[in-house]
């Protein structure tokens, strides 16, 4: 490859990762005020341990990331198999219906989530957030395991019923180890809209209760101290986790 | 006994009718071949015998029990998939010993069963290999032991061949005949190769439109097509349209006779002849005693190793084609005028 294409690359890396890499940097830096020489320090992340707010609102995070993905990926694998499997009236236009979601700005969404759920009683809160994420995640979901479905000859399961199967045992036995790979990075892709969720949860949090990128959004407001900086590596290299897990993952429940 | 018998089976799909009042028998450990183009219904029939489709009207029985509300799981058939349908999480083994998973049979016993199954399909030693790391012959194989090795009263085969070449096919042909015989399994094989039809069956029923045209011993359907389709589709033919006059048939091309039995008088029938039963006269040669007989243009000779075609245009314009050893064939240039004979029994009449 030529100078000129290493060097662009180059700096298309830089342009990615500068950012993060400078943020985990300075948690590490005993500065509070981005002071240069780096000083190198664990300061930041002893003051995170002893903030209670910052601790439970990642606890809070990682809960409804967990339940959101859960319940989204069960959900949305249920309307995959149904759109994919099953001929029913209105099928296309369920089909049609589950994807405008994900164009419609979470600006907009959120505030439509906030005024239903206040008018039906739901109210904020941890619960009003599972809700809100799981609508968000499903469409994402059923896009991924429909994918996933799709490639997945239909004569398996008949060859595994025409060898004594029941359909559910076919299900079981079949189609659900060779869909497992789209099932878990459904699961992950639900986990990290979920994690990542701010402009809806904003709104869905109650008082007192609230996830991660609320609370770095209010400390900020307040203050900025590189606490953040510290939980934003510990979220950064778990989401860094869990992607190499799939990825791991994948390579070996997928083919070849 | 394990014979299969369909009868006044119909099936659609949406307002499409795919199959119309189908009755038909299979006898019991026969090869039965299901033949016709796509879309003649001949791949529906099967899946309605294995279960995998319901009929709309008629019933299935097999081996005398009626079948035709039993689930696809518990009619206890083997299939072989078109394109093989193996497990691709599964190993060859795991693939071949699924079904006696199901039945029950486990550990030792299953064991020993998979080995004899690999082992009848020449595949000893790939136990551990997975679908992917085999080719499509042994991929064949492995599909074809998996059906078997739970003992189905019924073994259906859809188009197994289809995607092999043809080397292949032909060593998959005897193959399948020679297991098929050792098994001694009711075999119902759907295939739109009429060549794999005649070499490979017992019986042959010819399938257009939805209906059995004609069926029987390959040899009878081929000498004997009971309609002008069963004619033209299995195998070439010859045709002339005319009517009957006078215990003869009068065509453009000419008046023929025929040893079939005739409908009455100006009734109007085509007549059809198989191409290697025209013999083509020599120069000055006689034409042998009561043989029908047209002079014709000859067009073109393609030579094809043993076989050579003979394409030729009568006088009124009517095409022909005729195969002869190619050690016999014409020395004639293009052009020429040839005589060709025919018996009258091999003049077949099929009514319009």
């Amino acid at each position: 490859m030529t100078l000129v294409g290493r060097s662009f690359i180059a700096l298309v890396l830089i342009f990615l990762y500068a950012p993060i890499a400078v943020m985990v940097l300075m948690g590490f830096n005993a500065s509070d005020l981005y002071a240069l020489p780096f000083t190198p320090s664990l300061h930041w992340y002893e003051e995170l341990a002893g903030n209670d707010r910052l601790i439970a609102a990642s606890r809070n995070s990682v809960l409804v990331a967990l339940v959101t993905a859960i319940l989204a990926t069960l959900l949305g694998t249920l309307a995959a198999l149904a759109l994919s499997r099953r001929t029913f009236r209105g099928r296309t236009l369920l089909r049609l219906l589950l994807l405008p979601p994900i164009a419609i700005p979470w600006l907009i969404t959120g505030t439509a989530m906030l005024v239903f759920f206040f008018w039906t009683g739901i109210g904020r809160g941890l619960h009003a957030m599972i809700l809100g994420h799981v609508a968000l995640a499903l469409p994402y979901v059923v896009l991924v395991v429909g994918t996933g479905l799709a490639a997945l000859r239909t004569d398996l399961e008949e060859a595994a019923m025409s060898l004594g199967s029941t359909p559910i045992h076919a299900f079981r036995a079949v189609t659900l180890p060779l869909l497992a790979p789209s099932l878990v990075a459904a699961a992950l892709f639900a986990f990290a809209v979920s994690l990542d969720q701010f402009v809806v949860s904003y709104f869905l949090a109650a008082p007192g209760v609230s996830t991660l990128p609320v609370e770095i959004y209010s400390s900020i407001r307040k203050g900025f101290t590189p606490e953040i900086n510290a939980v934003s590596t510990i979220l950064l290299g778990a989401s860094v986790a869990l992607f190499l897990v799939f990825a791991v993952l994948t390579k070996v429940g997928g083919e070849k | 006994m394990n014979g299969v018998e369909v009868r006044g089976i119909a099936k659609s799909f949406g307002t499409t009718r795919v199959l119309d009042d189908v009755a038909l028998g299979f006898a019991d450990g026969a090869f039965t071949s299901l033949l016709g183009p796509s879309g003649s219904g001949k791949t529906t029939l099967l899946r309605i015998i294995g279960g995998f489709e319901a009929p709309d009207a008629g019933t299935v029985t097999i081996g005398g029990e009626d079948v035709t509300r039993t689930p696809l799981w518990r009619r206890r058939i083997g299939m072989v998939f078109q394109s093989y349908a193996l497990f691709p999480h599964m190993s060859v083994a795991e693939n071949v010993a699924y079904g006696l998973h199901r039945q029950n049979i486990r550990g030792a016993a299953a064991k020993a069963e998979v080995a004899r199954a690999l082992a009848l399909v020449e595949l000893e030693g790939f136990d551990a290999r997975r679908p992917k790391q085999l080719s499509g012959g042994q991929q064949q194989r492995v599909a074809l032991a998996r059906a078997i090795v739970t003992k189905p009263r019924v073994l259906l085969l859809d188009e197994p061949l289809s995607a092999l070449d043809r080397r292949l096919r032909q060593s998959m042909q005897v193959e399948l005949r020679r297991i098929q015989r050792d098994s001694g399994l009711t075999t119902i094989f759907v295939t739109h190769d009429q060549e794999e039809a005649l070499t490979l069956s017992d019986r042959v029923a010819i399938l257009d439109g939805g209906r059995i045209v004609q069926e029987g011993a390959p040899a009878d359907i081929y000498e004997r097509p009971a309609t002008l389709f069963a004619a033209t589709f299995l195998g070439d033919a010859n045709l002339f349209a005319g009517t009957v006059r006078g215990g003869a048939i009068e065509t453009a091309s000419g008046l023929f006779r025929s040893t079939d039995p005739l409908p009455p008088d100006a009734t109007p029938v085509t007549l059809a002849v198989r191409p290697e039963r025209l013999i083509l006269l020599a120069e000055g040669a006689t034409i042998p005693e009561g043989f029908n007989s047209l002079e014709a243009r000859l067009r073109l000779i393609v030579y094809a190793g043993p076989i050579s075609t003979v394409l030729l245009t009568t006088p009124d314009g009517t095409e022909m084609k005729a195969f002869c050893h190619s050690g016999d064939a014409p020395n004639d240039l293009p052009g020429a005028a040839l005589r060709l004979a025919w018996s009258p029994a091999h003049t077949i009449v099929l009514r319009s």
